[in-house]
């Protein structure tokens, strides 16, 4: 499925933010996001993810496509790392979670309570998650937060794996994934110069 | 769906989880009564069905900013919305799992804490009856309050003011209930009412907590 994304306008808390952004994410392809701090990266990927409706602009083949990952992973602390990875499972309605826990080396720590994690390792089981939805299109925020070069390596070996069956992946960063094969789109050139909305009702809507 | 409760009932009971807190505070509620207005039986024979209808909405209360906060701060709340499940399904299924945990122990224990305050026998089946039709349209607007302040760092006092008023016709018809079962008197009337807006609020609060709570996630 094709993300087609045509003169995107969105807004941050009221303020535009990016106006004008256009382009095509087909399957098998990775977009890398890149930009400034503050630019919008984390605004558009909400937007795309369908949290929140752009000020203008289509958005189209994102419906039920995509599996989101956030800054914060959406572990409950008190969960085991299994507990964490079916309960995804079952509301994807997708059934398997060994080859996410061998995918990002979690099988060592699965019996182990999310709470009782490293950031690095629960990173690793926040992007777990992203293999168990079953999704095309992964959306991910800045995924690499808190991983060491070892476990990028292991999250840029997912992303290939995906790619290769088809999938797509757009992802917001700063570092070097090595993904050679990602096209780059760069959200500075973008900088929205609308004035900030008039519209008195947006900050209650 | 099932899912969700199943995890949200686990989370409830496990370390942390909250589970009995309510439960803990309606005995608490409950025990002091008696200390506070003295132990003339006659005064407490007459109060015992109010006293244990407010007892049971204030422990409801207590819990209600866990409900969706702390989905809001781990992130799993913004999840949940890009996931296959309708928000409408998600907040109904976390005022199930609040109910399960918070209203449905209050019902059982309420008969036992009844005898503490010499409520008359034949009430027992009426203020048992009151709260099991009653507790499920607390736990529902409260979901819908807890989805309008789940932005906010401790909302709890927003949202405390923003339920009670909602809280007030099911604690004025289930207390009604169970005042008229203890004094033996005829309760059709208001558990008629009390049973139709416990079926309305569940019919129509979820579309409107979906709603807001779409709204607070963007």
């Amino acid at each position: 499925m094709t993300l087609n994304v045509t003169d995107l306008a969105i807004a941050r808390g009221g303020l535009p933010v990016l106006e004008g952004l256009s382009f095509r994410l087909e399957p098998g392809r990775a977009l890398i996001l890149r930009g400034p701090n503050g630019i919008g990266k984390t605004t558009l990927l909400r937007t795309i993810a369908g949290l929140q409706p752009p000020l203008a602009g289509q958005i189209e083949g994102a419906e039920d496509q995509i599996a989101y990952a956030a800054h914060s992973d959406g572990l409950k602390q008190a969960l085991s790392v299994t507990e964490n990875l079916i309960f995804w499972a079952r509301v994807f309605g997708t059934s398997s979670v060994e080859p996410a826990l061998t995918a990002f080396d979690l099988n060592a720590l699965k019996d182990r309570a999310a709470g009782a994690l490293s950031a690095g390792q629960k990173r690793r089981l926040g992007l777990a998650r992203m293999l168990v939805t079953g999704r095309p299109i992964w959306v991910m925020d800045e995924p690499t937060v808190s991983l060491d070069t070892r476990a990028v390596a292991m999250f840029a070996d997912a992303v290939r794996a995906h790619l290769g069956q088809g999938g797509a992946a757009l992802i917001a960063t700063h570092i070097d994934l090595g993904l050679s094969e990602a096209d780059v789109l760069d959200a500075g050139a973008y900088k929205a110069t609308l004035p900030a909305l008039d519209d008195f009702d947006e900050g209650f809507l | 769906m099932i899912a969700l409760l199943m995890r949200d009932l686990r989370l409830a009971v496990r370390a942390g989880g909250g589970f009995g807190l309510g439960l803990a505070f309606f005995l608490i509620v409950t025990v002091m009564v008696p200390f506070s207005v003295g132990p003339n039986s006659e005064l407490l024979t007459r109060i015992a069905p109010g006293v244990l209808w407010l007892g049971a909405l204030l422990s409801c209360l207590l819990s209600l900013d866990r409900l969706l906060a702390l989905d809001w701060e781990d992130g799993s709340l913004d999840l949940l919305a890009t996931a296959p499940l309708p928000l409408e399904a998600v907040v109904s299924v976390k005022a199930l799992a609040h109910w399960i945990t918070t209203g449905l122990p209050l019902v059982l224990a309420a008969p036992v804490l009844g005898v503490l305050l010499n409520l008359p026998g034949q009430g027992f089946l009426w203020l048992v009856l009151s709260l099991f039709l009653g507790t499920p349209a607390l736990s529902v607007i409260g979901t819908f309050g807890a989805a309008l302040t789940v932005g906010l760092k401790r909302g709890g006092l927003l949202l405390s003011l923003l339920v009670m008023p909602l809280y007030v016709p099911t604690l004025i018809f289930g207390a009604e209930v169970a005042r008229r079962g203890a004094e033996g008197m005829a309760v059709q009337t208001p558990l008629l009412m009390l049973a139709g807006i416990s079926a309305a609020v569940i019919a129509l609060l979820p579309f409107a907590s979906a709603a807001v709570l779409r709204i607070n996630l963007r």
